[in-house]
């Protein structure tokens, strides 16, 4: 682990187990609703101040938290145009399948590659610590699983180049 | 010291009461069921009583709300009770014996957000009230059909229903959801906890002025008195917490309920690494355990044995579905440096 992810990780982590103190919490504006306050939006008083963290200005968390949900966006790393479509790709893939990640949104928030929405339904049926770790665990191994599938792609096209130029 | 109840399930229990001898427990589970009475999502009130061959029976309180119902509670004379909605309103219900039903009073001035908890005086009249909109207030419920008039109390002397005989803003700085609030035994003290994580005690008599404390821990979500002097909180850090009031006007910490220690990992690291390796695909046995009693955040907090003002156990339910009974003077006993006032 590099010198800076350490320290990046540790304050993503802290600071999504006090935004994690979620609470039941039955709509203000329309009778027998209840939806997550981060995304309504329906009234000031429940909604926190957002939290951005930054490791630099490509990688970075945006955590925004509400008396009964969090919803946490990550921009993961992308050095160069391999990577860009990398990320989009395999954030696609997972945004498609939303509903087996359970926590996952279905869009990213704007300027972020990939938005997780907790609610406190989620936090009462899973461990909350174990929520946190879950997060975590993700960032730390999104950036692991691009970098390796960048090295595969750049692999692959090398063979494929080589093939193409024996005929020559 | 403590005794761990498990329910069956695994649903969240995020409200509980007992009855009088403490042989019958209420619980709600996370779902529109029931307790004593209801309180849920809907925007209805029951009033469940247990006829003769021991069947519950509902009855049905208008209590005229657009919004969900956030919390209920008993007076102490349990002649009327109140429910705090996200209407914001309060209804003060009490039961009419000329029409042989239950009705309602509001009580709508000046609360502006969402009442998430309410504590009755031991007089039977004041109502303490948090809110989302960061206040505490303190409202007279005096209902003069049903009561003689109230005598006058350190809040104030004059008591039509609805006055407002206290407000407290929990922080200048605004922020602060109120979770819980408490009258202290005598009813000279009312106390609350809030999402800053903060616990205050508010005097009459001292204007708008009251006293917090800053705690290092997750928010607490249910507090009360178990002395004069001394409050139990309990929250999203899953342990009971002990703080005193004492003379010169200062909260000080007493000590923590729970004090689990991290299991001892043993000299079979081997083996569970290999366990978990063929269980889970991981090589690193990270326990999922807490190392509280608790697994998840502790949502309701009563008293089991004694009263307010001399608790001697006190029970505490939670989201990860568990009730757990803290016997109080043991644990003072056992506990280094836990001091109860």
């Amino acid at each position: 682990m590099s010198a800076t992810l350490k320290p990046y990780l540790t304050a993503v982590r802290h600071t999504l187990t006090a935004a994690m103190c979620l609470d039941n919490f039955s709509s203000q504006v329309v009778e027998r609703h209840n939806k997550p306050e981060v995304e309504v939006r329906s009234s000031r008083e429940l909604l926190l101040t957002p939290v951005i963290i930054s490791r630099n200005e490509k990688e970075k968390v945006l955590i925004e938290t509400s008396v009964n949900s969090v919803r946490i966006s990550i921009a993961v790393k992308q050095a160069d145009e391999i990577e860009k479509i990398l990320c989009k790709k395999f954030m696609r893939f997972m945004m498609m399948r939303a509903e087996n990640f359970i926590v996952l949104r279905r869009k990213p928030i704007e300027g972020y590659d990939i938005s997780f929405l907790i609610t406190n339904f989620h936090t009462e049926q899973m461990y909350k610590h174990k929520l946190v770790d879950f997060v975590i665990h993700f960032m730390e191994e999104i950036d692991k699983e691009i970098s390796e599938m960048k090295l595969a792609v750049n692999a692959r096209a090398r063979i494929v180049s080589e093939e193409f130029l024996k005929r020559f | 010291m403590t005794e761990t109840h498990k329910f069956g399930t695994v649903n969240p229990i995020t409200y509980h009461a007992w009855n009088k001898d403490r042989t019958q427990l209420a619980f709600s589970p996370n779902n529109h069921e029931v307790e004593i009475h209801q309180r849920s999502g809907d925007r209805n009130a029951y009033v469940w009583s247990q006829d003769k061959d021991g069947k519950w029976k509902p009855t049905l309180v208008l209590l005229r709300i657009n919004r969900a119902a956030t919390c209920v509670k008993w007076s102490p004379n349990e002649n009327k009770f109140a429910v705090g909605s996200g209407a914001r309103l309060i209804s003060i219900c009490y039961f009419e014996s000329e029409n042989d039903w239950w009705v309602s009073k509001h009580i709508k001035k000046p609360i502006r957000s969402t009442i998430t908890t309410l504590d009755w005086h031991p007089n039977n009249v004041l109502l303490a009230a948090g809110s989302t909109d960061f206040k505490v207030r303190v409202f007279s419920a005096y209902i003069k059909d049903i009561e003689k008039t109230p005598e006058p109390t350190p809040w104030g002397a004059k008591m039509p229903l609805g006055q407002l005989m206290a407000e407290y803003v929990n922080s200048a700085a605004g922020g602060g959801w109120v979770h819980c609030v408490s009258f202290s035994p005598d009813g000279s003290k009312v106390c609350w906890v809030s999402h800053d994580s903060s616990i205050n005690i508010a005097n009459p008599g001292q204007g708008n002025a009251f006293i917090k404390l800053k705690t290092e821990y997750l928010p607490f979500l249910s507090c009360t008195w178990i002395s004069n002097n001394s409050i139990v909180a309990a929250g999203h850090s899953c342990i009971p917490v002990i703080y005193n009031f004492n003379g010169n006007n200062q909260i000080t910490f007493g000590g923590k309920l729970d004090t689990s220690q991290k299991k001892e990992s043993g000299g079979l690291s081997a083996m569970k690494m290999f366990h978990s390796l063929d269980k889970q695909a991981r090589s690193e046995t990270s326990d999922t355990n807490l190392h509280s009693i608790h697994q998840n955040a502790v949502t309701c907090l009563c008293i089991y044995g004694g009263s307010k003002a001399k608790a001697t156990k006190i029970s505490t339910s939670g989201l990860d579905g568990q009730l757990v009974i803290w016997d109080i003077n043991s644990l003072e006993r056992s506990i280094q440096g836990l001091k109860i006032q």
